[in-house]
């Protein structure tokens, strides 16, 4: 508790001494939060009944004299499920702004491409275990420690992003969640994430403008896969696993533009996993090509409909096939994956009703999360939402937490 | 030869200032667009509004919304907007390209998650931000949408007015006509009556205070009321300005991203 008093006091006294010196130009807003999850079939499987119960604070903190601005987010919490609490930058930078170029120093979240719940060439942190016990969506995503540099030139739009601390990405906690391991008996697991080092430095470059009326962006990654593959020791008789995060480099292409009255995305990326260009190696993925197309549409007052077709499409399968040791699920060559987003607005825009789905028709399993918010007042709103997972296979992408659907509830007061 | 001309001129002069005065509807309705949504090359101003539901109950929507526009009145705006209040949109960005004879492109910036996105959405029937205002409304219409019909003239206060009946041709909207009473001297709309497919008024608009800003008469209170539900829309410009010299690359996504709050004036 002595912690979270002192972040406070921090905080006031950082508005108090940037309020003196820059007296117009300084703001903090920010809101109380509580989140809380609920199993609605099996316990968790540390025998809890709750994903998530937590109260949350946070503090945005806004100030600017040209050309800077500082930006701060940071979140106080209190989580009941692991009996504990702690402190959060969610963000916090600093912007220098020129004419035709500006830079950004500090943690940040960055959201890239056009896919609606599924990234191709967004190759930036995201936080599933907050996602699937029934956060507010702003909590997939995390914040990178890393450098932007925005440039401006006439002819288009570039956005250069270095970052020499990997950030992976959060998956859902084996306390909390069931989920299929292959190797489950073998207990000795380590993790080796890549270090801090210049030579470690990922790269993201995006160029982006407008063409014929339609949004064209084309992006390079060099880094760092953030999905973790579990690497045995030995293939025969494996006593000890390392969780590591291989090399990709991804490139690629999205398009966004109006159609028919909707908006139509597409997006395409060549994710080139360097470590195993050939194939021969069962434990990290092989390189693939990954494409999207979606439709939104307004369908009538406050209503809008979107839909998603993604495709994953796996290079050099034969050697994929040929390496694969025996008793490990076998992956398609193309793995596909539909989703549905339903979205009404009622009440002057205050009552929110919305459905996303996910489905795999080859995999035959399923993500549904219906939801309703309300906005009590300009200050209070809550949202009441489920997690529904299920599937014909326990080891595929859904249909492993089919033992973890969960009713969650929001509650926000905004000030 | 030349005595019939002086005297065919000399009639022409005489019919002129009956034919300025004899506007053709369509010709009302152009004007009353041009000094509702093209005045000045570009504007700027804070706005708040008000949404009262019957019960009493109050919401408050604050934003800066700048808009520039190009060509003829009647072509082609941009609009950039920024959202002060409520607190779970602050810092919301919202870009609008308006065409005039196509529907508009919509990009909406979400700091939350630093991430630009088009909208689709409906200019016709769509609700400006829970209002009883549609995008229509703030924006404009356009012009060969709607038929239209001179319906009477008469005094709206102490003001001459057009009344103007609009009527949609497509037969898209809530409504099934309008009218519209439409200051002789600013061209701006006093009143307008919505009526429904049953012939009653459904929605009432009027203008509760105009003033003029650099030149430009400019209609800095309104309201709508949908008579049906009860629920009033107030909207009031707590500032107002022309001309400012707005960038045309303020439209686009750098900004959206990282809008420069210095031309929206103070966060209260």
């Amino acid at each position: 508790m002595k912690r979270l008093r002192l972040f406070f006091y921090f905080i006031m006294a950082m508005v108090a001494n940037l309020s003196a010196a820059y007296a117009y130009d300084v703001s903090i807003h920010g809101f109380l939060q509580g989140d809380y999850s609920v199993n609605t079939h099996y316990s968790s499987p540390n025998g809890g009944d709750f994903k998530l119960a937590e109260e949350r604070i946070q503090l945005k903190l806004d100030a600017s004299q040209d050309p800077f601005h500082v930006f701060i987010k940071g979140d106080a919490y209190v989580d009941h499920v692991n009996t504990g609490y702690g402190l959060q930058i969610r963000e916090g930078y600093v912007d220098y702004t020129a004419s035709k170029w500006d830079l950004r120093l500090g943690r940040q979240v960055f959201t890239w491409g056009v896919g609606d719940m599924v990234f191709i060439n967004d190759i930036f942190p995201k936080d599933y275990d907050a996602l699937f016990s029934g956060k507010p969506l702003e909590y997939m995503k995390k914040g990178i420690d890393a450098a932007k540099i925005g440039i401006y030139p006439s002819f288009a739009s570039f956005e250069l992003i270095a970052t020499p601390f990997f950030t992976p990405n959060h998956y859902p906690d084996a306390q909390r969640f069931w989920m299929y391991d292959p190797m489950s008996s073998i207990t000795d697991r380590d993790r080796a994430e890549p270090s801090a080092s210049l030579k470690h430095t990922e790269l993201a470059v995006r160029a982006y403008r407008e063409i014929a009326g339609v949004d064209v962006s084309l992006y390079f990654y060099r880094g760092f896969s953030r999905e973790p593959v579990m690497v045995p020791d030995n293939m025969m008789m494996p006593t000890k696993l390392t969780t590591t995060y291989p090399e990709l480099s991804v490139y690629g292409i999205s398009l966004q533009g109006k159609l028919l009255d909707g908006v139509v995305s597409a997006e395409a990326g060549y994710h080139d996993s360097r470590q195993n260009r050939d194939g021969s190696d069962p434990f990290i993925p092989n390189s693939n090509v990954r494409f999207l197309v979606g439709y939104q549409y307004q369908m009538w007052e406050d209503f809008t409909a979107g839909t998603q077709y993604y495709g994953q499409y796996m290079c050099r399968y034969s050697d994929y096939l040929k390496n694969l040791p025996g008793g490990y699920p076998q992956e398609d060559q193309l793995y596909s994956l539909l989703s549905i987003r339903l979205t009404q607005m009622l009440v002057h825009q205050t009552l929110k009703l919305s459905l996303f789905s996910f489905w795999n028709p080859t995999d035959r399993d399923y993500f549904i999360n219906p939801e309703t918010k309300y906005n009590f007042t300009d200050h209070v709103w809550a949202a009441v939402g489920a997690n529904i997972f299920g599937g014909a296979k326990n080891w595929t992408q859904f249909g492993q937490f089919s033992k973890n659907d969960n009713i969650y509830v929001q509650v926000r007061y905004e000030f | 030869m030349i005595r019939m001309i002086r005297y065919a001129t000399a009639l022409l002069l005489l019919l002129l200032p009956i034919t300025a005065l004899a506007m053709t509807a369509e010709e009302v309705a152009r004007k009353s667009q041009e000094a509702y949504f093209y005045q000045g090359k570009d504007f700027k101003s804070r706005v708040l509004m008000r949404l009262i539901s019957k019960g009493g109950q109050e919401r408050t929507r604050e934003l800066a919304m700048i808009r520039k526009s190009y060509g003829e009145p009647g072509g082609e705006q941009k609009f950039f907007m920024y959202f002060f209040q409520p607190a779970d949109v602050k810092d919301m960005t919202f870009m609008v390209y308006k065409y005039p004879s196509k529907d508009s492109d919509r990009w909406l910036f979400i700091p939350s998650v630093n991430m630009v996105r088009r909208i689709a959405a409906s200019d016709k029937t769509s609700s400006f931000v829970g209002s009883d205002f549609t995008y229509e409304d703030v924006s404009g219409r356009n012009l060969r949408d709607d038929g239209y019909e001179l319906v009477k003239e008469e005094k709206n206060g102490d003001k001459d007015c057009f009344v103007l009946k609009s009527t949609p041709k497509a037969g898209d909207m809530d409504y099934n006509y309008r009218l519209s009473w439409i200051d002789k001297g600013t061209f701006l709309p006093l009143k307008e009556e919505y009526y429904d497919k049953k012939g009653e008024i459904y929605k009432k608009f009027s203008s509760d205070e105009i003033k003029d800003i650099k030149g430009f008469p400019t209609m800095t209170k309104r309201t709508m009321e949908n008579v049906n539900s009860g629920h009033v829309t107030k909207v009031e410009y707590l500032s107002a300005d022309y001309n400012i010299g707005v960038e045309d690359t303020l439209f686009s996504e750098r900004y959206l991203k990282q809008p420069p709050k210095k031309l929206f004036g103070e966060d209260k």
